[in-house]
């Protein structure tokens, strides 16, 4: 007997949240809109934590996954297809659900910190909030559509927040970049459904899974569109190639957005899915060729870009991507336990690291540039040292969270035969930049002395140290359940495919070259930064081809301006504007208004104000009624045709 | 009908003074400038149905034309207690009756 879990109320409670502060906001107190604001994501996380514990049969009997509920009332049914509003949860979403509720709220009481003298502050929780309702929306999605809402949900709340200094035209603009790529990733997703519906006749994840469980030899075809349709989806949520370039522009928005929405939780929605329909993907060995490959690329690519940039936050954007690409890679080998694994660890120390940099922003007011900074590690102890946490975590090093989850998937990688062993190299090669921009940017931002004058930075307040405190120890001791409890937890969801070739010798082997690559980076840094802290400027000088081609992130956006934004730009103006809206439409507004004001100025006359004008013509309608009735039309009508016929005689 | 009562007034005579009066009414109405002859016109459009009504209640025994009659006198008395007193607030503020000259609705 399962108990009552109510997950309704995981997404409901940060709505109410969101409702209270988006319409009250501005009238209620300040400490009354932090209330709201934290005790909503609060008590979702107890939802999830008590959802947690009676799975793991601490509270009551034990829980047995899948635990579906359902919203009483039908949603959509038409024909074969009916949609119903049902959560699901199972061991993916339970997992993906601590992160987004636990990470969630430990961002929101950062904010409470980060955000405290801004004017929008109601404004800036209600969105919050409501980015909380729509991502437990899309993790609970028990099938494609209600996920489909969800998905959609954090793309608004992401677009609020991303421009959430709207006045600010860059940060306007990053929005509606971040809205506009990312629609055309849903375009992608919404072939996929149509092609589930068109195939299986239903979009719930578990009747697609048995579908295709009783038909295995199944193979590509259909579900390869299906599969590939699907990823363009997660490339344009995730920031994945080719449609990665709105992450960087949405660090416009307040930093803990981007550790939340931006670092943490949204841009991995592209790696849930992926794992949440991963028997589509088993079913095309073609799409997960495609996805490990979209993945290596994306993170190679990424990182390469991440080690010239200067401004602290799209150093840790490029990052991002990188990372996100690492999952991909996971997702591509069919390793979906250590994506999700590294999805986890990676919301922890990516998090960290944002609100760190968060912490420095705020610090030396405002300055995201990292030339500017130096020295702040005697200022900003508590920032400093769980900024270091986080960046041996994402470097790899033993034993933070990182190492165990980026170990994972590069083990993964090099049991897939040869293709496999390149996938490898690259994400090992990504290893090593990783490593090296990230203690770049550790050696620009504390080390040294200050480059600036940031005399007045300061210590941020606890409400921001603490976050720091508790992200740090998460990305310490995070990876420490190790990939194999793990994955045995979740196999129940995403399957486990047994490695073959592998042995815990080669296991220790790769991770100690991993290990040493992460060590190597770090070397680098160090030589680079802190021993000949000229060479870098050397090494672009020497180089200005391709550091010009870094600094410029490989002109991907000039080309992407060139090719998709202008010409769309000239169809618009001259088409879309003077044909359709100024010729077509306009012209029919401008015909319609044409002949009401003439029909007017004719029947304007008869408006004459003469009482006996008014009768006379009154008089003169009911005289015409009266013939029109005595006129015998029946008669009438029935002469007609003889004197037609007639005519024509003659 | 039967015979016996051949002698009395014929239908169509009713109905030709009912035609009259109701004309009499229309040109009244259209042609004179005076508002109260214009409002005695409409009395006498009324009086002219009436009469139509009667008869043909009379015709076909029926008692429906009759009541209708009522409802119109009804009607017409509350009209003219409405009708008098707002030709009198129009005299009042146009210090005129022609129906020529008021021809604006606004004062």
């Amino acid at each position: 007997m399962n108990a009552y879990l109510h997950l309704w109320l995981i997404p409901l409670l940060p709505f109410a949240g969101f409702l209270i502060n988006g319409i009250l906001g501005r009238r209620l107190p300040k400490s009354l809109v932090t209330t709201v604001a934290l005790l909503a994501p609060l008590a979702a996380f107890g939802v999830v934590l008590n959802a947690a514990l009676s799975v793991f049969g601490t509270i009551s009997a034990a829980t047995t996954l899948p635990f579906i509920e359902t919203c009483p009332l039908p949603w959509i049914n038409a024909g074969v297809l009916h949609v119903d509003f049902s959560f699901v949860l199972d061991q993916l979403s339970l997992v993906m659900l601590l992160v987004v509720t636990g990470v969630g709220f430990v961002i929101h009481v950062y904010s409470v910190g980060y955000m405290d003298d801004d004017a929008g502050y109601a404004r800036y929780f209600s969105y919050l909030n409501l980015f909380l309702f729509f991502m437990s929306v899309l993790v609970l999605a028990g099938n494609a559509l209600v996920m489909f809402v969800g998905w959609e949900g954090v793309g608004l709340a992401s677009y609020l927040l991303i421009g959430f200094y709207f006045q600010k035209k860059s940060a306007a603009d990053a929005g509606k970049k971040a809205f506009i790529v990312n629609r055309i990733g849903d375009v992608g997703f919404l072939f996929a459904m149509f092609l589930l519906v068109a195939n299986f006749g239903t979009l719930t994840f578990t009747e697609i899974a048995t579908k295709l469980g009783q038909a295995p030899g199944w193979q590509g075809g259909v579900v390869t569109v299906i599969a590939l349709c699907l990823m363009l989806g997660a490339a344009g949520k995730s920031a994945q190639l080719p449609l990665y370039i709105w992450l960087p522009d949405a660090m416009e928005g307040p930093t803990p957005v981007s550790a939340l929405i931006h670092a943490a939780t949204m841009v991995t929605a592209g790696v849930y899915m992926v794992a949440r329909t991963h028997v589509l993907f088993d079913h095309s060995p073609f799409a997960l060729g495609v996805v490990a490959i979209i993945g290596a690329a994306t993170a190679l690519f990424a990182a390469t870009i991440a080690l010239v940039q200067n401004d602290i936050k799209r150093v840790l954007a490029y990052s991002t991507i990188s990372q996100l690409g690492y999952m991909f890679l996971a997702c591509g080998v069919a390793a979906y336990s250590a994506a999700i694994f590294h999805l986890v660890t990676h919301s922890f120390f990516k998090a960290l690291l944002f609100l760190a940099a968060g912490s420095v922003i705020h610090a030396i007011g405002g300055e995201q540039d990292l030339r500017k900074m130096g020295g702040l590690r005697k200022k900003l102890p508590v920032t400093f040292w769980t900024m270091t946490a986080a960046v041996f975590a994402i470097a790899g090093f033993f034993p933070f969270a990182g190492f165990f989850s980026k170990d994972a998937i590069l083990y993964a990688a090099f049991l897939q035969g040869t293709s496999g062993k390149i996938l490898w190299f690259v994400g090992l090669l990504t290893a090593l930049l990783t490593s090296f921009y990230m203690f770049r940017l550790w050696y620009m931002a504390f080390m040294g002395e200050s480059r600036s004058e940031n005399l007045h930075a300061h210590e941020s307040p606890w409400s921001m140290r603490g976050p720091l405190v508790i992200l740090a120890l998460l990305s310490v001791c995070g990876g420490w359940i190790g990939l194999e409890r793990f994955g045995n937890f979740l196999a129940p969801s995403v399957g486990a495919r047994a490695a073959e070739g592998g042995s815990a010798h080669l296991e220790l082997i790769l991770s100690i070259v991993a290990v040493a690559v992460a060590l190597e980076g770090w070397l680098i840094a160090d030589k680079l930064y802190r021993r000949k802290p000229e060479r870098p400027a050397q090494w672009a000088a020497a180089l200005p081809g391709g550091y010009k081609l870094l600094v410029n992130k490989y002109f991907v956006d000039e080309f992407y301006g060139a090719t998709v934004v202008k010409p769309l730009l000239a169809f618009s103006r001259f088409f879309l504007e003077w044909v359709v809206d100024v010729g077509i439409l306009g012209g029919a507004a401008w015909l319609l208004g044409g002949v009401a004001t003439f029909a007017g100025a004719i029947l304007q006359h008869w408006q004459s104000g003469n009482l006996r004008s008014y009768a006379a013509w009154l008089a003169a309608g009911a005289a015409a009624v009266l013939l029109f009735l005595l006129v015998p039309w029946a008669t009438v009508l029935a002469t007609l045709p003889a004197i037609h016929l007639g005519m024509a005689g003659h | 009908m039967s015979p016996l009562f051949s002698q009395e007034v014929p239908l169509s005579w009713y109905l030709l003074l009912s035609a009259a009066l109701f004309s009499l009414g229309i040109v009244g109405f259209l042609i004179k400038r005076n508002l109260i002859t214009v409002f005695m016109s409409i009395e006498l459009m009324l009086n002219g149905v009436n009469l139509s009504f009667v008869t043909f209640a009379h015709q076909w025994h029926a008692v429906k034309g009759q009541i209708f009659v009522f409802f119109v006198m009804v009607v017409a008395a509350a009209e003219a207690a409405v009708g008098l007193a707002i030709i009198i607030a129009v005299f009042r503020a146009r210090a005129t009756l022609a129906v020529d000259r008021i021809d604006l609705m606004k004062l």
